[in-house]
């Protein structure tokens, strides 16, 4: 492993650390219980984690959480963000995944096409 | 129900994340003179007593809404014995969990491995307050990897931070 090249990422994102604060703005969650994964959930992590980093978003963090009792409207995933209602999305792939990205994550337009519940 | 291995260490993994583990160990070893796969997921998370480890490998064990149990380690348990391998599981309460399957590698029945590296990826990048520690055997070659060696060299930079990501999926080749 080329450890100077992660002390280099060190050196850099010590900066954006310090500007920024501690908590994230944004924080998306994806079911991962054993009915996610069977029914896809892995690809949509997957996607929401190359998104996420391909597009330098220092202030949003993906998570994995357990089954959510929503079975069959998954894969499911939760956008948390301060002072908003929760937003959660149903029925969800990789390509649903990268267009909230774009409209939610960065624009703050959440995709109502796959909204199921807001709390 | 799960395709491939490698989505059942990640739902044990995930077992894992849920009691809490600061410590997750996983280990996929395939010996050939052997004709043996081996899964192991090792945790230090809140562990079970012993009436829960009797349910857990239940699949008719009743299940109430938010009590997060799921089918998981009867699938996983069912894959190893239909492969003519064994499956083991210990826990102890306040301690952490211990789980072993192991495979016959010509089963006909043996699911793929699927994508082991990108499981341990995407482990480690949404579970950052975790340390995991994998061990990778296809053949010959180990391949090893342990988070706390990256967040030492990080000093206090998230692991899920973009570039630490981007540095993950190339050096895991994911």
């Amino acid at each position: 492993m080329n450890l100077e090249e992660l002390k280099a990422i060190r050196e850099r994102a010590k900066k954006d650390i310090e500007l920024r604060g501690k908590e994230a703005r944004v924080k998306v969650v994806v079911g991962m219980g054993t009915s996610g994964i069977a029914s896809g959930a892995r690809d949509v992590l997957r996607a929401l984690v190359d998104e996420i980093s391909r597009r330098k978003l220092t202030d949003v963090i993906v998570t994995q959480t357990g089954e959510k009792g929503l079975a069959s409207q998954e894969p499911l995933i939760e956008v948390l963000e301060e002072g908003k209602p929760t937003v959660v999305y149903g029925n969800m792939d990789a390509g649903k995944a990268i267009r909230v990205v774009a409209e939610h994550l960065v624009n703050g337009r959440p995709v109502l096409d796959y909204v199921i519940e807001t709390a | 129900m799960l395709e491939e291995l490698s989505d059942h260490l990640m739902d044990i993994a995930m077992n894992s994340v849920r009691a809490g583990a600061r410590n997750v160990a996983i280990s996929v070893v395939a010996d050939k003179p052997r004709n043996l796969l081996s899964l192991a997921i090792v945790d230090d998370g809140k562990g079970m007593d012993d009436t829960m480890v009797k349910s857990v490998t239940d699949p008719f064990f009743s299940t109430k809404p938010g009590k997060n149990i799921g089918l998981g380690i009867p699938l996983l348990k069912g894959v190893a014995e239909m492969c003519e391998g064994e499956f083991m599981l210990e826990s102890s309460n306040g301690k952490g969990t211990e789980i072993r399957a192991s495979f016959a590698l010509d089963h006909p029945d043996l699911p793929p491995l699927g994508k082991v590296k990108e499981t341990f990826f995407l482990l480690c990048v949404s579970n950052p307050e975790v340390r995991f520690r994998f061990r990778y055997c296809p053949d010959q070659e180990e391949f090893t990897f342990d988070t706390k060696e990256i967040n030492d060299s990080l000093e206090g930079v998230p692991i899920n931070h973009p570039e630490v990501v981007e540095f993950l999926r190339e050096y895991l080749n994911v």
